[in-house]
């Protein structure tokens, strides 16, 4: 009988263990997403689907981003929107626009304003930030999402400057990208729903290719952003993050 | 008889002169009062009516759901056609495209730059073509304080307050960022041709009022339009006639399921104008109602006093032998013809002079210098269908009721006493 008690401690400590071993704690599990997701620097190039009531319509950007600091973006198409740049450096953002050769701030209020009528705004643009430097995590559980095990985490604002106060996060228990994200304000309404998907290895790192985004309080079918091609780590000259290069 | 009465009325002055212009002057008060009331409550309505709502106005349908927020993105398409169909279908009513919008003004410094930026209400109209009568509906040129009406594509007007504010003077560059039809942030350069002050300061907080044209290109709406707004043909508000309007172009789109389809709203249909409208019919009612009491209370009191004053008259008639019941009909019958003929007449005056204010307006814009909100600054009368008949209520009845009463006296007086009377 002692034997038997010793056995099963011994067993159940084992289990634990293994347990413990297997399943990284929430805050690992946003670190592995954050090294795949997150680059010193990076090229972009990408298309971007809106779904609006009335028709779909896309528009191709290149972006090229050096950290959560600084980032720079150009609308290649269509033509009515080719031209428009902006530029971000800590948290300031500017806008060109060709027709009217100005460079606009935008800040204040105008930073919740949608993004091209996408359901992205621009305070999402801006939010390049690693999950893990502003979210705590909590450990929900596990799921299977499009056929893939899943880690949900429940990620709760620890800055105070966040569009989103808190977040529920799918993530691939193997690839560790996000699968599906849902947005919550302050109140606990959910804002923005997020699907991630045609996950693909670039260089060495998993990364999601296909992400729709869907405003919640906005009608339409969402926003479909694809990742044409991404480079990572590239050398990215310095005048591009300058407001002369809006101009150029 | 009739014809003895009106005889005796004429030849005698005392008992037609007085009664006949006291009840002119109750009938022509009376109606005057309630065509100016209506007048001036429906000018309250039609500013609202020339600002944003129109006597009637055409959007989609899905715009029309959610209105208040200015959706450009569910605008009216085809405009151009639209407005034809419109024309021809209502060929006595105005109509007006209209875009409404929300945005940012920027204004730029030396090197182009963000210098000051404030949230701006706009509105796209048409102000340059020739037969426009829109600058005119909204009394552009009486609002301008600084500059000149746009006269050329480019050319805005912003509201005064806003750009001592932002510091803008009339010839400077202004940028308007807002969101396109399809919802991209768009920019677009206008030039300050002037500045307005409405006195009203939901208006004059960051208004920006540019050419319909203009705004077509700036938020990427072409021939599209928010809203078109119709104004019925005799220039004010008519809830009967603006319902069955919008019936008769509702029904053609009954059996078409597209959210984008057009649907037409009566005035009293959009926002809160429904209980405006409600209100104003019924203060308009009872302020009326009091007054032709009021009037009706004056002219029974002189009917009274002028029953009462031919006590000698009555007195000689019955002396006479005439009896007692014909003295108080030829009374009663001379009561109506004078309440008849005063009613004419100061129904007659009333509506005169309320066909010269409904058509020329008393100006009162020196009197407006300096306020508050938002009203008319010129009174008008209003001739309403009960204008022709309402004088006729205070004016015959009271009259009557009035001789009646004091007729009554001629019963109880007896025939042996009189002589002692007149005697006496």
């Amino acid at each position: 009988m002692k034997n038997f008690r010793t056995c099963s401690l011994i067993m159940g400590l084992f289990l634990l263990a293994s347990k413990g071993l297997a399943q990284p704690s929430a805050n690992e599990i946003l670190d592995r997403v954050d090294r795949n997701t997150y680059s010193e620097t990076s090229i972009l190039e990408s298309s971007m689907t809106i779904n609006g009531r009335r028709g779909s319509r896309t528009m191709t950007v290149r972006t090229y981003s050096v950290g959560d600091t600084q980032s720079f973006s150009e609308y290649l198409s269509p033509p009515r929107d080719a031209g428009t740049k902006m530029l971000k450096l800590e948290d300031q953002l500017w806008i060109y626009s060709p027709a009217t050769d100005r460079i606009i701030q935008i800040s204040g209020h105008m930073l919740r304003q949608s993004v091209m009528g996408s359901d992205l705004s621009y305070e999402d643009l801006m939010e390049d930030r690693k999950l893990t430097d502003v979210y705590e995590a909590e450990f929900l559980g596990e799921e299977t999402m499009d056929g893939r095990p899943a880690y949900v985490l429940h990620l709760k604002a620890r800055v105070p400057d966040l569009a989103y106060d808190s977040r529920k996060i799918w993530i691939d228990a193997e690839r560790f990208v996000p699968l599906r994200e849902d947005l919550f304000a302050k109140s606990g309404q959910l804002l923005k729903k997020t699907i991630f998907s045609d996950v693909k290895q670039i260089d060495g790192r998993w990364y999601p290719t296909t992400m729709v985004f869907k405003d919640m309080l906005k009608q339409g079918d969402g926003t479909e952003f694809k990742v044409l091609t991404i480079r990572f780590n590239e050398d990215i000259p310095e005048h591009i993050f300058s407001k002369a290069s809006l101009r150029r | 008889m009739i014809k003895f009465l009106i005889k005796g009325l004429i030849r005698d002055k005392s008992r037609s002169r007085l009664p006949i212009i006291v009840v002119t002057i109750g009938v022509f008060l009376t109606v005057w009062l309630h065509a100016y009331i209506k007048g001036f409550m429906g000018e309250t309505i039609e500013l609202n009516a020339r600002f944003t709502h129109g006597h009637v106005k055409v959007m989609t349908r899905a715009y029309a759901e959610e209105m208040n927020q200015l959706p450009n993105d569910l605008a009216l398409l085809d405009v151009s056609s639209l407005m034809e169909d419109l024309s021809q279908q209502f060929p006595d009513m105005e109509w007006a495209e209209r875009i409404q919008f929300g945005g940012l003004l920027d204004v730029p410094d030396e090197q182009g730059e963000t210098r000051a930026q404030g949230p701006a209400a706009g509105m796209g109209l048409d102000l340059l073509s020739k037969d426009s009568r829109e600058a005119e509906r909204l009394g552009l040129e009486r609002v301008l304080v600084r500059g000149s009406l746009p006269e050329q594509p480019g050319e805005a007007l912003i509201s005064e307050v806003f750009s001592k504010k932002m510091d803008i003077q009339p010839g400077d560059e202004i940028t308007l960022i807002a969101s396109s039809m399809n919802g991209s942030m768009v920019m677009y350069n206008f030039k300050v041709s002037g500045t307005l002050s409405f006195g009203v300061e939901m208006l004059d907080r960051g208004t920006i009022l540019a050419d319909i044209e203009d705004i077509r290109m700036a938020l990427d709406m072409q021939d599209a339009a928010g809203e078109i707004i119709g104004f019925l043909g005799g220039g004010y508000y008519e809830d009967k006639l603006a319902k069955e309007t919008a019936g008769a172009f509702n029904a053609q789109y009954e059996e078409d399921p597209d959210e984008f389809a057009p649907v037409m709203k009566t005035l009293g249909q959009q926002g809160s104008m429904d209980t405006y409208i409600q209100m104003a019919g019924v203060w308009s009612y009872y302020i009326s109602l009091v007054f032709i009491f009021a009037m009706g209370l004056v002219l029974w009191n002189a009917g009274l006093l002028g029953g009462l004053r031919r006590y000698g008259e009555v007195g000689v008639r019955l002396a006479m032998g005439e009896e007692k019941g014909h003295i108080y009909r030829t009374m009663i019958y001379e009561s109506v013809i004078i309440g008849l003929v005063g009613s004419v007449i100061g129904t007659s005056l009333g509506l005169l002079l309320a066909w010269y204010m409904e058509t020329h307006g008393i100006n009162i814009e020196g009197m407006m210098d300096g306020a508050s909100m938002m009203m008319p600054n010129t009174i008008r009368c209003r001739i309403t269908p009960p204008d022709f008949y309402l004088g006729f209520i205070p004016g015959v009845l009271s009259t009557v009721i009035g001789t009646a009463l004091s007729g009554i006296g001629i019963y109880k007086r007896q025939t042996a006493k009189l002589f002692k009377e007149l005697e006496a």
